[in-house]
């Protein structure tokens, strides 16, 4: 009964969310606040670990494939279709559903117990449409650039790996990316990222808005959105991949 | 004028507002008094849309409030300054950006016609200069003080204050409530505060509801308020050592 009660709830505050906001300039100045917060601020951690990933990837896939008759170039392949395929868009939308959604979680969260919402509200103004929708377009917008970079650098990554370890021939390995690549791959990819950024973001805003209580309960709101939104995301990804690619 | 009628809010199978009815005057300063859980905060937030009323209804100058959509509040909403007890400045705003958010959101001002408004709401809570100041960098009595000029910059016709000197020092608190007085007094509004501060009860009191157990237990002004007989009133007005030896 509890799950179906918050189940409603969300939907509710979704649907308020999306809702043509009351002044068009205030929308623009949080969304571009949110690209700024919720995408730029991620570049860092994105570029370590997709470059680390791809590099790992890159080695493991030299140290399984030993045989003479399988070419080098297999291994650049299948580093870029792990990338394209899982890597990036779903390990990545997880490390940014830690980072993002705690964000998201804990600030309107503090909102919450602080009266910041009950302001908004008194003032007329509709809260999920105000601090929701601009966070939910801004990741639906920028996730996918954030992927595509995330993409590129694993690459490099394990091109880079290659040299140094000498464990992959340079020209191999540009073979190998260059490979029978099938546009529909990042087509795939993008649509996955699309919809992981709208759990992270919609569920962690919806945990935050119903913190009742103190920094205790704000606290446990940021993890609950950060399990619940994992979940979401490793879920949807077998629905869309069994709807995509089979 | 604000009209409550019959009001009764519950939560859960407790009664906490029973029955009030009451009238917060133009001009005023209306002081809700009342222990710590006796449903001031409450009949407050149903004053001001916060909470649906179960029964009754609220009346802002004979137009409807309560239990109507939030499409159809918003016009009263836009005439009503709210502020809370910590405050509820937006953190991520300038003291400036704080004050102006109400002026972006409900008028066509321009940025010159807005930095104006800042600053003369500014200069009425005597903080002059603090406009690119954060929430984070203010003490308690500013952030009160930044709130009042928040909720004053649309020229409301009604203020709510929510235990508006709680956590500050005496002599900081006087100055808050000085401040709504006179605000009060130079904007002609309707000012209602909740308060457990006897010293504001002294000082502002022009009308005060005395709430106890969530019922209207007494009405009367600073004047009344030490001559009553009401037991319960009694017990909360002399409570403590003080107001005892000011009563002998």
């Amino acid at each position: 009964m509890n799950i179906l009660y918050q189940i409603g709830e969300y939907v509710v505050m979704v649907l308020q969310a999306f809702k043509r906001p009351d002044k068009g300039f205030v929308f623009r100045r949080q969304l571009l606040y949110d690209f700024k917060r919720l995408g730029v601020d991620s570049i860092s951690i994105i570029s370590i670990i997709s470059l680390f990933t791809g590099a790992i990837i890159a080695i493991q896939m030299a140290y399984n494939i030993d045989s003479p008759f399988i070419p080098k170039s297999t291994i650049g392949f299948s580093t870029r279709q792990m990338l394209v395929l899982e890597i990036s868009p779903t390990i990545i939308s997880l490390i940014l559903a830690g980072k993002v959604g705690s964000r998201i979680a804990s600030e309107i969260g503090t909102m919450r117990i602080t009266e910041q919402i009950d302001a908004l509200r008194v003032m007329g103004v509709n809260p999920p449409n105000f601090l929701v929708l601009p966070k939910i377009v801004a990741a639906m917008l920028y996730f996918p650039v954030l992927i595509v970079y995330s993409i590129f650098l694993g690459i490099l990554g394990g091109w880079i790996m290659g040299i140094i370890t000498g464990l992959i021939p340079s020209a191999d390995y540009i073979i190998g990316i260059q490979s029978w690549f099938d546009p529909f791959t990042l087509t795939y990819a993008m649509i996955k990222t699309v919809v992981f950024a709208f759990i992270i973001t919609s569920v962690s805003a919806y945990k935050g808005y119903t913190v009742k209580g103190g920094s205790v309960e704000v606290g446990q709101a940021s993890t609950e959105a950060i399990v619940v939104s994992s979940i979401l995301i490793i879920f949807s990804d077998l629905i869309l991949t069994q709807l995509l690619l089979t | 004028m604000i009209e409550v009628k019959n009001i009764s809010k519950s939560f859960g199978n407790q009664l906490i507002v029973n029955n009030i009815s009451t009238t917060f005057e133009e001009g005023k300063t209306n002081l809700i008094i009342g222990q710590s859980g006796s449903g001031k905060t409450v009949l407050m937030k149903c004053c001001i849309g916060l909470y649906d009323v179960d029964s009754g209804e609220v009346d802002f100058h004979g137009r409807r409030f309560s239990n109507i959509s939030d499409k159809r509040r918003k016009h009263i909403r836009q005439e009503m300054g709210v502020l809370f007890q910590g405050g509820a400045l937006f953190d991520s705003l300038t003291v400036e950006d704080n004050i102006m958010f109400p002026l972006n959101m409900f008028t066509e001002m321009g940025i010159k016609e807005k930095k104006e408004r800042v600053n003369f709401v500014l200069e009425n809570v005597n903080l002059t200069g603090s406009n690119n100041k954060y929430p984070a960098e203010l003490s308690g009595g500013m952030v009160k003080r930044v709130a009042i000029a928040r909720a004053i910059s649309l020229m409301p016709k009604y203020l709510f204050a929510d235990e508006p000197n709680s956590g500050l020092d005496p002599k900081t608190a006087e100055r808050i409530d000085e401040l709504l007085s006179s605000l009060t007094k130079k904007f002609n509004m309707t000012t209602v505060i909740n308060t457990h501060d006897m010293n504001s009860v002294l000082q502002i009191g022009e009308k005060i509801c005395f709430i106890n157990h969530g019922k209207l237990c007494w009405e009367g002004d600073k004047e009344t308020i030490l001559k009553t007989d009401k037991k319960e009133l009694n017990d909360f007005v002399f409570a403590t050592e003080l107001t005892r030896r000011i009563k002998r």
